[in-house]
């Protein structure tokens, strides 16, 4: 099994890691045909104005576009929930994401890098709470029926799912915590055997 | 998140938009840029407020502000506008000859400027969240950034290859704090990022920092004293995202016009690397 992670901007580096510990063999993703070898793919967290510009020039975004539509496992954490969203709030006017989550989602929404926070965040897949790390993180302002909450924070979503899309508000990566990429990994492993 | 990508100076609202649309993770508004910091000579100080706010209003990326050395009731003032990152740096004129700021007695994270390990690790041990090089602002040159970042990576390695017992000397030599020398003798790696700036002027100087161990690279004079700044901005983003592929920054690089002309640094006035200690 191969996972890629798109390595336009933002904090590959973490992901990449997690992967490592997880036993997983993971590559950076800068151009379409190295989508071709892989089984999953993670959309990390970073400027999403940026990453949405990259995606443009690399001639990238069609093949990310197709991945996301034909529902093949993807987690998108911070900017990557951004870049997933059917809806963005509150982005530049020329923003447009990639969607894949019947969501909506306020860029910044918690405010500037002063409230950045971090939080024990509950969540629906685990007893366990996830430490969530939130740097200027999306804020999910609705959830449409198509997509299921994974995990809350004061009762208000900050993970979700959709097919095999799972986009988070915070940075698992960053924590350290693999449960989110183990959940990708395992929807590859039913695909397959489904397959 | 700003790993992997490019902060740009930025002095009115007009080039705040320009570095936004060219796919900037942050800018960093001031009220001159460091090459005419440097022609203007004088005391350079923290930018006006209303100058930062507009910036501020005007763009949904981080914006970074800059303090003198030591000034905290500078960073003060900064922190009170919720600037998303304060840069204490040595473009401005320092305010303190012993002292930088207490980072820790702040919320928002600050950016400082290190020429070599031991300079970065007591900016660490101050508190500062984000490292960068601190090459000749305002010099188009890129000579003393490569010099920074091979200076610590290159005390990064020889650290990694000592034993517990040099660890102690080596930390009295860099004059650090003792933790975070054990630390990165065990990680191989500062315990925040290190990012470049100081003299970047082209898509391959980009491409030559990263390859180097640059994150991120700051790019001050080198868009908006070039005879292109939106193009010159586009092509330096897309260097820094793709700089493992030489063919991707040769064709960034072509018909981008004039560059800002540079100077040599022995021939420069000041040094603002040897500000702060």
């Amino acid at each position: 099994m191969r996972v890629g992670v798109l390595a336009l901007q933002g904090d590959v580096r973490e992901h990449v890691a997690l992967f490592d510990s997880l036993g997983v063999e993971s590559i950076r993703i800068r151009r379409h045909e190295d989508l071709g070898g892989i089984d999953a793919l993670v959309l990390p967290g970073g400027e999403s104005t940026t990453i949405s510009l990259l995606l443009a020039s690399s001639g990238i975004r069609p093949a990310v576009e197709q991945w996301v539509r034909e529902d093949r496992p993807t987690l998108g954490t911070c900017a990557g929930l951004v870049l997933l969203a059917d809806s963005i709030s509150d982005g530049r006017a020329d923003q447009t994401g990639i969607g894949g989550l019947a969501i909506s989602v306020a860029r910044n929404g918690y405010g500037r890098q002063k409230f950045s926070f971090e939080a024990e965040v509950e969540s629906e897949i685990d007893e366990v709470p996830f430490h969530g790390i939130f740097i200027r993180a999306p804020k999910i302002m609705d959830v449409g029926n198509e997509a299921t909450v994974l995990a809350r924070l004061n009762g208000e979503p900050v993970a979700v799912q959709q097919g095999s899309i799972i986009g988070c508000a915070f940075h698992p990566e960053l924590a350290g915590d693999g449960r989110l990429h183990e959940r990708l990994l395992s929807m590859v492993e039913s695909r397959t055997k489904a397959l | 998140m700003l790993r992997g990508g490019v902060i740009m100076d930025v002095v009115d609202v007009a080039q705040a938009k320009i570095a936004e649309e060219s796919g900037a993770v942050a800018v960093m508004a001031l009220e001159r840029v460091p090459s005419d910091i440097r022609r203007d000579g004088g005391v350079a100080r923290m930018s006006d407020p209303e100058m930062i706010q507009e910036i501020q209003a005007a763009v949904t990326i981080p914006v970074m502000a800059k303090a003198r050395i030591g000034h905290f009731a500078e960073a003060q003032i900064l922190a009170s506008l919720d600037v998303d990152y304060i840069d204490e740096s040595e473009v401005l004129t320092p305010a303190d000859e012993a002292n930088h700021i207490d980072k820790w007695d702040f919320e928002i994270p600050f950016v400082c400027g290190a020429t070599n390990l031991g300079e970065a690790l007591r900016r660490i041990g101050e508190g500062a969240a984000l490292i960068r090089s601190k090459g000749e602002a305002g010099t188009g040159n890129i000579v003393e950034a490569v010099r920074h970042l091979r200076s610590i990576s290159g005390d990064i390695r020889r650290l990694q290859l000592a034993d517990s017992s040099e660890v102690f000397t080596i930390a009295k030599n860099l004059s650090a704090p003792l933790d975070l020398v054990q630390s990165v003798a065990e990680t191989g790696a500062l315990p925040v990022p290190l990012f470049c700036a100081g003299g970047i002027a082209t898509p391959a100087d980009a491409s030559l920092v990263m390859q180097l161990g640059a994150e991120s690279v700051f790019v001050g004079s080198g868009i908006f004293k070039s005879s292109d700044p939106a193009s010159r901005a586009r092509a330096i983003v897309e260097a820094t995202t793709h700089y493992t592929d030489a063919a991707i920054v040769a064709k960034v690089s072509r018909g981008l016009g004039e560059a800002m002309s540079g100077q040599e640094i022995a021939g420069l006035e000041t040094r603002m690397a040897d500000r702060g200690w």
